[in-house]
């Protein structure tokens, strides 16, 4: 088991209300798997991303990462150990200094966390772009200069240059277009089964999380209500909550029921 | 079906662009209709939605025609609603929702502030918004995202406009609340007898109510009209991909699953 989460709880105080945004959660993630987390808003999802990020403390709650108590690390013993937990989030452009080139975006975590020599860096920079699927002279753009589908690679490429074994992604394709969001979501795929990396999938679009997922968690008021394979949660949804979010989902309508095509 | 408005041979480029954002366009509106504009970042959804309802910012150049049947140009706010992706945005933080929403029909209808907000609580109820006469008094920041659209529909619908243009009424929306949304404005527009133009980079959520649809790339007008013929039969290869690259929940999962 790489990723174990225990009665997780959160309380917020908002508006003189307490509410809690996570509720005795407890799941648990294997090594290569992809967990789908799906919830509507104010499900407690991205609460649970943002603890497990260590971007917000838990008020209650356990969680073991490759078999440390990750909430009870800090200082230089966490900074290391994040290396093997990387984030994607949505609006990339957000989460890079807008005057960083793509050479730098990489750099920074190949440096920090010494995962190559100084010298081979320019090296392990092109690399990593030729694997997300861009070339290598992308290295002196501008991180402004590229499309949001570009950026989204570069910030896939930015995960796995720690070489991690958890990347956690939070709504990272829902702003792209649907014809990159296809692609992003097979380099996605790609790159976790060459390299064994679990994934932590947050996204309110069920129909993203079936492409990519094994397995299925259904959150609703911050409880987790559901969790079960991937097929079986579609297929089969136990929770109001899984049902809502599957009869949610925009499907392609093609046919005409009005006017059916054999009465001419 | 009588066309409500025909644009013809239109282009728009902004300020300082060399590269207009829409060229050659040639669309016709039809009264009563629900049409779709389809498309995806940089294909001119936007600004057609703007150029019909005169929003364009200043400097924009405009040429070709838009010829509305009804004789005149339709006044933003009294004959044509605007809807936005980002309520947030759109609406004014600092003012009550019930003013939002009454100033709108206080200023076409010529309607005092008392009969206006007799009007407005009357639209937040037709939002389906729970506890309306609460929310009235409210601020935009108290209220849910999903429930700051519906006070924005509320709003645009407050003068009783025959058009409404909804913008990507529902990309920062959940699913949720995007399908809950759809419905509602369908809804409000078939009561009304509206047309509404709704603009979106969906082409799945859009199949399931227009009764017409225009696919738009890269500034220009790829093909359009009703919304089974395109959708069964595509005429051109973008649209084709288009629909090939839509996802849902029947579409096989790109990850090998254990066979239990």
């Amino acid at each position: 088991m790489l990723l174990d989460i225990a009665n997780l709880s959160k309380r917020f105080s908002s508006g003189g209300r307490d509410v809690a945004a996570l509720n005795d959660v407890s799941l648990t993630l294997d090594p290569g798997e992809t967990l789908g987390l799906v919830g509507a808003s104010g499900s407690g999802k991205s609460t649970l991303a943002r603890i497990l990020l260590r971007l917000t403390s838990a008020d209650a709650g356990s969680i073991r990462f490759e078999g440390k108590d990750w909430l009870a690390l800090s200082g230089a013993e966490l900074r290391r150990r994040r290396a093997k937990m990387q984030m994607v989030f949505q609006d990339v452009l957000g989460a890079f200094n807008p005057r960083a080139t793509v050479a730098s975006v990489l750099g920074d975590p190949l440096r920090i966390h010494d995962i190559v020599p100084k010298v081979e860096r320019p090296r392990e920079i092109a690399t990593l772009l030729e694997r997300v699927g861009l070339p290598a002279s992308y290295a002196s753009r501008s991180i402004r200069e590229v499309s949001g589908g570009q950026r989204q690679r570069i910030a896939i490429a930015r995960a796995i240059a720690t070489r991690p074994s958890l990347i956690v992604l939070d709504e990272a394709v829902s702003a792209l277009d649907v014809s990159i969001r296809g692609k992003i979501l097979e380099l996605l795929v790609e790159l976790q089964q060459e390299r064994g990396i679990a994934c932590l999938f947050v996204s309110h679009d069920l129909a993203v999380l079936r492409a990519v997922s094994h397995r299925i968690a259904v959150m609703e008021a911050g409880r987790l209500v559901e969790i079960a394979s991937a097929r079986q949660v579609i297929e089969n949804p136990q929770s109001s909550a899984a049902r809502a979010l599957i009869a949610a989902v925009p499907r392609l309508v093609t046919g005409m029921p009005e006017r059916p095509h054999h009465d001419v | 079906m009588s066309a409500l408005c025909e644009i013809r041979e239109l282009e728009v480029a902004y300020r300082g662009n060399s590269v207009p954002a829409l060229t050659n366009i040639d669309l016709d509106i039809h009264a009563g209709e629900r049409l779709a504009i389809i498309g995806e970042s940089g294909s001119g959804k936007s600004t057609l939605a703007r150029t019909i309802a005169r929003l364009l910012p200043a400097g924009a150049r405009v040429r070709g025609e838009m010829r509305w049947s009804i004789g005149q140009v339709p006044l933003p706010g009294r004959d044509l609603g605007f809807v936005f992706q980002d309520p947030s945005a759109s609406l004014n933080p600092v003012l009550t929702i019930g003013e939002q929403v009454a100033e709108g029909a206080r200023r076409h209808l010529g309607l005092t502030w008392r009969t206006a907000y007799e009007r407005a609580l009357d639209m937040l109820e037709r939002v389906r918004i729970p506890d309306p006469a609460k929310v009235l008094k409210a601020f935009p920041h108290q209220l849910s995202g999903g429930q700051r659209q519906r006070v924005a529909i509320a709003a645009a619908l407050a003068a009783g406009p025959g058009i409404l243009i909804a913008d990507e009424v529902t990309s920062a929306l959940d699913m949720i609340v995007q399908a809950e949304i759809v419905s509602l404005l369908d809804e409000l527009v078939r009561e009304a007898g509206m047309t509404l133009i709704f603009i979106t980079h969906d082409i799945a959520l859009a199949s399931g109510f227009a009764d017409r649809v225009a696919i738009f790339r890269d500034g220009g007008l790829v093909e359009a009209g009703p919304t089974g013929a395109i959708l069964t039969s595509p005429k051109d290869v973008y649209t084709r991909a288009l629909l090939a690259s839509h996802r849902d929940l029947s579409t096989p999962p790109l990850i090998r699953e254990a066979t239990s």
